[in-house]
């Protein structure tokens, strides 16, 4: 058995961390939260140039080709230091979709773009106040073209090309969607992380073609995100590992009653707590990753369950982390924020954790 | 990244499967799987008997103890190859609960302090079944704060006089031999005045009393001392040196008590695959399936944990701290499948006649069982403390006791 990353896939790892704390650090994340930036642009620009975001598309389509196990640790990295860039949206998402669902035209216009950062991809799914549903979503392609609006889009607002959601002839489509052609328009909205970039989308008449198999969209959906969920959960990890070693790291130095903070069980508890989730979430993603890498029957499974034990794990080492900050926590100069903000925005990128809950039970039914 | 065994690593499974095949009771397959949470199940059979002759068995093939060196009645294997023999030895492996203690705790305490004679004496015979060992170390003012112990070791000529009480003994009343720990000097600070023997159970002055537990079973013992005589030669490391001694021993039952233990999610599957609950399937309510996928989440996380430490094996490294988690995770994971498990059965629940409660009784034998998971072989807490400080590296607690002589440590009473 050989339950681990590779040497080659540490060295991208290692790659990544060095580039994302030299040129990523939480001051360059407050760039985009204090509306600086819309996103770190000259993070992005140093992504690309490094190849990231061809990671995992292949050599004949502008990629770097070094597999999905690779790609699964520059997503932890890219957790780890609350990367204020489209990469989840572009790579994970659009350039997935695309790889699995794309003709080799679309695959040859698009990937290579994508692979090389000038191209910023996303899908754009959520209309309402709900979860969304095979049967709640409204946008339409007719004759006169795709119309309808999007509420929510992660980088919605930078973003050339969106992967859409919208009924067709046949039921539900994934329509692609150039966001630079005529009858588009991007509303910025505030969120509970404005680290990320986040629009309303709205569609009269706009140009789209098919993505993948006319009514299929619902279930190429859910292919997608089988296999997104793992790079979210691997990014979810690294987070939480950030989240826990800054609380650490705080509880060391902070004295209080005459001692550090860290030496009162009440706290040392929490902590053990917090690294317990984390764990459980970082070995659920190993296993994912590897199904996800060899493409096995146990996907669905595997993703569910690092997704939902990830969520956890992020969730609780933000939430606790403030708490080992106690009030200095609760301040906009403190990081504290910039990880629970994140941890909740992941969280509810792909649909929250009752809807994994869900996904996952499903898959265990479906496995006995 | 794989689950491929290396050539080698497929060769000794196959090698395991055959013998395993061949030899083992299989008359008492269907009584162990049934076999629920703390109790074993042998169909009938003296349960002693089954474990000695399936022991012996495997100790003539060279299966017993496999990670000791041969001369010591073990195989001289790899770690990974005892996990093999592990997962392939399955549910007959339940047999050898008699002497988990012994060979997982004692024998390396043993080979570590032992002379060579005694180590030539000893280890095969507790390898092979033939003698069963039980740990002496917990005392009413010594659990947690197992330093605290105050069972006392007197010099008298060539011998030790021990007088005091052990308690939580497992399989005292079963065992030939015991590892013992004791105080030889009160007057210096705790950790400093302990020092470990091993002596025969059946020496005179021993008074040994089950305790019975709250799942109606006797695992543990009350271990009394009067006058005991253990002979200096008898002693493990120099005088006062049994907390290090201690040490080896405790880091060893933390490693095989936290490898495989049960979560009782499986069970928990399998028994909302076929119950209804509000006239549907308990698989499809609402409140059913987010606790499934919470807790299915957990146990497969502690099972691929275990996976990374079985891979850190096969490649000859240590496993990484994150296997420390193992114990914590899964007692009270188990406490809160059981209750979960007989909600979901109605008020019929609370029958514990295993002819007629489901599953055997097996979500009861867990409900009844689990707290003790929770406490033996260090508590949820002391646990905490363990990952908060040796893995997170945060500042230890506060002792009250730092530095003091043991005699004058505050007790309370």
């Amino acid at each position: 058995m050989d339950f681990d990353f590779s040497e080659e896939e540490r060295l991208v790892q290692e790659q990544t961390a060095r580039f994302l704390r030299d040129r990523c650090d939480m001051a360059a994340v407050r760039r985009v939260l204090d509306g600086e930036q819309v996103y770190a642009s000259d993070v992005w620009q140093g992504v690309a140039e490094l190849g990231l975001a061809g990671t995992a598309i292949a050599e004949a389509y502008g990629g770097v080709e070094a597999g999905h196990l690779s790609l699964c640790l520059v997503a932890q990295e890219m957790g780890a230091h609350v990367a204020p860039v489209p990469f989840s949206s572009s790579v994970y998402l659009a350039a997935e979709a695309l790889s699995l669902f794309g003709s080799d035209a679309q695959k040859s216009r698009w990937l290579p773009q994508i692979a090389a950062g000038e191209v910023i991809g996303t899908v754009a799914v959520n209309e309402t106040l709900s979860q969304p549903t095979a049967d709640n979503i409204t946008c339409a392609v007719t004759a006169g073209g795709l119309s309808g609006s999007k509420l929510a889009v992660a980088d919605g607002g930078i973003a050339h090309l969106a992967l859409v959601l919208a009924r067709g002839e046949d039921g539900l489509d994934m329509r692609l969607v150039e966001l630079a052609g005529k009858g588009v328009q991007r509303a910025a909205v505030d969120t509970v992380d404005p680290t990320r970039n986040t629009a309303t989308l709205s569609f009269d008449g706009a140009d789209s073609e098919l993505l993948g198999d006319a009514g299929q969209g619902w279930a190429q959906l859910q292919r997608l995100y089988d296999r997104a969920a793992v790079l979210f959960a691997f990014e979810q990890v690294g987070g939480a590992q950030a989240a826990l070693d800054m609380a650490v790291g705080y509880a060391q130095e902070r004295f209080a009653f005459g001692r550090p903070i860290g030496s009162f069980q009440a706290l040392k508890h929490m902590m053990a707590d917090m690294y317990v989730a984390l764990k459980l979430a970082e070995s659920n993603c190993y296993y994912a990753a590897w199904a996800l890498a060899s493409d096995a029957p146990e996907l669905p499974l595997a993703a569910a369950t690092a997704r939902v034990s990830a969520t956890q794990a992020y969730q609780l080492c933000s939430r606790d982390n403030i708490q080992v900050h106690g009030g200095m926590g609760f301040t906009w100069e403190f990081d504290c924020h910039l990880y629970y903000r994140r941890s909740n925005y992941l969280a509810l990128q792909l649909g929250g954790l009752s809807v994994w809950e869900n996904k996952l039970v499903d898959a265990l039914a479906r496995a006995a | 990244m794989n689950f491929n065994d290396t050539p080698a690593e497929a060769a000794f499974r196959a090698e395991v499967r055959a013998w395993i095949d061949a030899n083992a009771p299989r008359h008492l397959h269907d009584a162990l799987a049934s076999s629920t949470f703390g109790g074993l199940n042998t169909g009938g059979e003296d349960p002693i008997t089954a474990a000695k002759a399936w022991q012996k068995k495997k100790a003539e093939a060279g299966y017993a103890c496999l990670l000791w060196p041969t001369e010591y009645g073990g195989r001289g294997a790899s770690p990974i190859e005892s996990v093999i023999w592990g997962q392939e030895e399955g549910v007959y492996g339940k047999l050898g609960g008699l002497f988990i203690i012994g060979q997982g705790m004692c024998g390396p305490t043993l080979m570590a302090y032992g002379s060579e004679e005694h180590k030539r004496r000893y280890l095969p015979k507790l390898a092979s079944g033939e003698e069963v060992w039980c740990q002496l170390f917990s005392e009413p003012h010594g659990g947690s704060d197992l330093a605290g112990l105050r069972t006392r070791a007197e010099k008298d000529g060539d011998d030790w006089v021990i007088n005091g009480q052990k308690i939580w003994t497992s399989g005292a009343q079963h065992s030939d031999y015991g590892i013992l720990i004791t105080r030889t000097d009160p007057t210096v600070a705790k950790h400093k005045g302990l020092t470990m023997f091993f002596l025969d159970m059946r020496s005179p002055g021993v008074d040994i009393r089950p305790i019975k537990q709250v799942n109606g079973q006797s695992g543990f013992n009350e271990v009394y001392f009067d006058n005991v005589r253990i002979p200096d030669a008898q002693r493990l490391g120099g005088v006062g040196e049994g907390w290090r001694v201690s040490l080896t021993t405790l880091m060893n039952e933390r490693m095989a008590i936290g490898g495989g233990i049960p979560t009782g999610v499986p069970e928990l599957l399998e028994l909302v695959r076929d119950l209804a609950v509000q006239g549907g399937p308990a698989v499809d309510d609402a409140a059913v399936r987010s606790k499934l996928a919470d807790w299915y989440a957990k146990a497969a996380g502690l099972r691929n944990t275990a996976s990374r430490a079985i891979s850190a094996l096969s490649k000859g490294d240590i496993p990484g701290p994150e296997n420390s988690i193992g114990k914590l995770v899964a007692g009270g994971l188990m406490q809160d499948v059981a209750k979960f498990g007989m909600d979901l059965q109605g008020f019929g629940a609370v029958l514990t006649d295993p002819a007629i409660a489901e599953g055997a009784a097996r979500f009861q034998a867990m409900l009844l069982r689990s707290p003790a998971v929770r406490i033996e072989g260090g508590t949820d807490q002391v646990l905490r403390n363990i990952i908060g400080e040796r893995v997170l590296g945060l500042p230890d607690d506060m002792r009250a006791d730092k530095g003091v002589p043991f005699n004058e440590i505050p007790t309370g009473n």
